[in-house]
């Protein structure tokens, strides 16, 4: 019975979805399906708070290793939370101006805005900009030439990397126009255009069928891994 | 005061100017189209509707374009613009339309001068019509029925007993190892379930992995963590991970706190497992799931550490990273035979045959696709076999395939 349920909504869910895409007039079954799982996922959101505010109450009261991120991140979650719900320092809408809480609660100005224009925005900018330095270290570690392939692979990205810049364009540019073919941009564009779109679309087709026979095994219910185990 | 003779002629000749210019104007302006008809588009989802007229009788002479517009009222003040189409077209489909709202049309035939010809509008409103099948995603409609019919036939005939082979994936064998490993070095095994939710395939294609790396652990006594991105996946993670526990008898090692949600934000949650990754330094890594920009971040950190590390997706984007920075990696399809591979049951190893021939039907499209278009480019797209061969694989590339 535990498992019954989860699988007969699931199948459920997945062929009205199915149907939908075929028959139009239950295009709107689709779509309540789509709002019900937007309503789980909220209510579970709740859950998953619940459950950040036991995790780290909990490294911080045994003093684990870090317990003091613990500590920033309670203290962050709930300002923002109390800030956010609480609509702290927002001004009441124009329109009801004798509710206090009628206002945006991203108005412009407001402490729940300043958090993240100027907490959240570059905290994340940071982390997305440490990127070009792991790509630059995962790069110098692909490129090593140690084996035919791995020279095949660095040729083709070096011909990639200066195609796309001025300096490229600039090396190749003494090639007669018969030699065209062989000056590095329009390596470039041949080398992304066929032999990267070949590579690419294959994975897809066998993404796309993967996706569709995982699809059906979930439907059917012949997976049921991902409930746990395939026991009743 | 003496009549001005001069003054008179040239009335006299303003007024033949006048005149033939106008009669000159009125001579210039097109001959409207006619016997304009509007019906319901056939199979579709009650959007659209055929309009189709008599071309004007300068089409070839002096009209430019044929102007179509649209109204809900036949005020002739309330038409709103739709689109205009070249001399020689006589039909149109009009799309974005409510099936709630009537509609008239109407059409104009307008010269190189801008010269707009006398309207013809529809005589009644219309209003367009939802079927009960979308005719145009027939073709896929076939497809999914052949692939499906396959998956279900060949998971039938596994379980009759027709023995199935599956080749070796080095990505999955290596789990046993990644998790052995983690076990004699005493630390603990991390698993990312990508940062999608619940309603991609993939994260539940992750799951499907977890189980098994899961139930691994708990017969070696090892440690698993799962930060999630998500609420709903953690609550499936606990349950994956305590059915996991439970099926390799040791449903008292299971510790509900090793599967927790950490944030929804991408790189908050990046930030915390990547602090997690330097301070407790993880023996072993996978990464199994949808992935985004942080995938390399959480590669790249997992290789600093010196852990093992194992990656499936199917992001084309994110694959060259784990390539680059994990050990093993599952690519796409690899990824989705996971479930299969690791239970090795005959009901999953069927579907997998299923599939190939989904992969036989692709790779038939692909061969009559190319076939089409070289025989169209060898006859010259100008001749009537040649165009006929284009037509064909433009028809199987944006009708059938589409």
């Amino acid at each position: 019975m535990k498992r019954s349920v989860p699988l007969l909504i699931t199948a459920l869910g997945g062929f009205i979805l199915i149907i939908a895409y075929f028959i139009p007039a239950a295009q709107g079954w689709g779509e309540v399906a789509a709002i019900w799982f937007d309503i789980l996922a909220s209510i579970a959101f709740i859950l998953g708070g619940g459950n950040l505010i036991k995790i780290h109450l909990k490294k911080i009261s045994d003093k684990s290793a870090g317990w003091a991120y613990s500590a920033i991140t309670l203290a962050a979650f709930l300002i923002t939370l109390i800030v956010g719900l609480g609509k702290v320092g927002i001004n009441p809408n124009p329109k009801y101006p004798e509710y206090a809480l009628s206002g945006h609660y991203r108005e412009i100005g407001s402490p729940f805005w300043w958090l993240y224009e100027y907490a959240f925005k570059p905290l994340t900018a940071t982390m997305f900009a440490m990127l070009a330095f792991y790509i630059s270290s995962a790069a110098f570690r692909a490129f090593r030439a140690k084996n035919l392939e791995a020279i095949l692979l660095l040729g083709t990205a070096f011909i990639i990397l200066l195609g796309r810049t001025f300096t490229g364009v600039y090396l190749t540019a003494w090639l007669p126009d018969w030699m065209s073919g062989l000056k590095l941009e329009n390596l470039t564009v041949v080398i992304m255009s066929v032999f990267n779109t070949a590579g690419n679309r294959g994975i897809m087709i066998g993404i796309a069928l993967g996706v569709a026979s995982t699809s059906l095994k979930v439907l059917l219910g012949v997976d049921r891994s991902y409930l746990g185990s395939g026991d009743d | 005061m003496r009549p001005n003779i001069a003054s008179i002629f040239f009335l006299t000749f303003t007024l033949f100017c006048k005149s033939s210019l106008l009669n000159g104007q009125e001579n210039s302006f097109p001959n409207p189209p006619s016997q304009i008809t509007a019906s319901d588009h056939p199979w579709d989802h009650g959007e659209k509707i055929d309009l189709n007229w008599i071309l004007s009788a300068d089409d070839q002479i002096s009209v430019k374009i044929y102007s179509i517009y649209k109204s809900v009222d036949s005020d002739p003040d309330s038409f709103i613009f739709i689109g205009n189409v070249n001399p020689g077209v006589f039909s149109l489909t009009v799309e974005k339309l409510d099936r709630k709202e009537s509609y008239f049309f109407k059409v104009i035939a307008v010269d190189e001068q801008g010269n707009a010809s006398v309207p013809i509008v529809t005589l009644s409103a219309i209003s367009p019509t939802r079927e009960w099948f979308d005719g145009g995603r027939f073709p896929l409609f076939i497809i999914t029925i052949i692939f499906c019919g396959s998956v279900i036939y060949w998971i039938y005939r596994a379980r009759s007993g027709l023995p199935l082979q599956i080749r070796k994936i080095a990505g999955l064998e290596a789990v046993d190892e990644a998790v052995g490993r983690a076990t004699e070095m005493g630390r603990s095994i991390l698993f990312i379930p990508g940062i999608q939710d619940m309603n991609e395939i993939q994260t539940i294609a992750g799951l499907t992995v977890l189980s098994r790396v899961a139930k691994i652990a708990a017969e070696y006594g090892a440690k698993v963590e799962v930060p999630t991105s998500r609420s709903l996946v953690m609550t499936a993670a606990r349950e994956t991970v305590q059915a996991a526990f439970l099926t390799a008898g040791r449903p008292e090692s299971y510790n509900q706190d090793l599967v927790y949600y950490v944030t929804d934000e991408q790189f908050g949650y990046v930030a915390y497992v990547q602090g997690m990754m330097v301070r407790e330094k993880p023996a072993a890594c996978f990464y199994m799931g949808a992935f985004f920009a942080e995938s390399l971040i959480l590669a790249e950190t997992g290789n600093t550490i010196g852990a093992i590390q194992v990656a499936g997706t199917a992001m084309p984007a994110q694959l060259p990273f784990f390539v680059a920075a994990c050990d093993y990696t599952l690519i796409g399809e690899e990824f989705f035979a996971a479930s299969a591979y690791l239970s090795g049951e005959p009901d999953q190893l069927g579907s997998l045959k299923g599939q190939d021939i989904g992969k036989i039907i692709v790779a038939a499209g692909i061969i009559i696709g190319v076939t089409f278009l070289t025989l169209g480019t060898v006859a010259g797209p100008e001749t009537s076999i040649g165009s006929a061969f284009m037509a064909a694989a433009e028809y199987l590339k944006s009708v059938i395939l589409t």
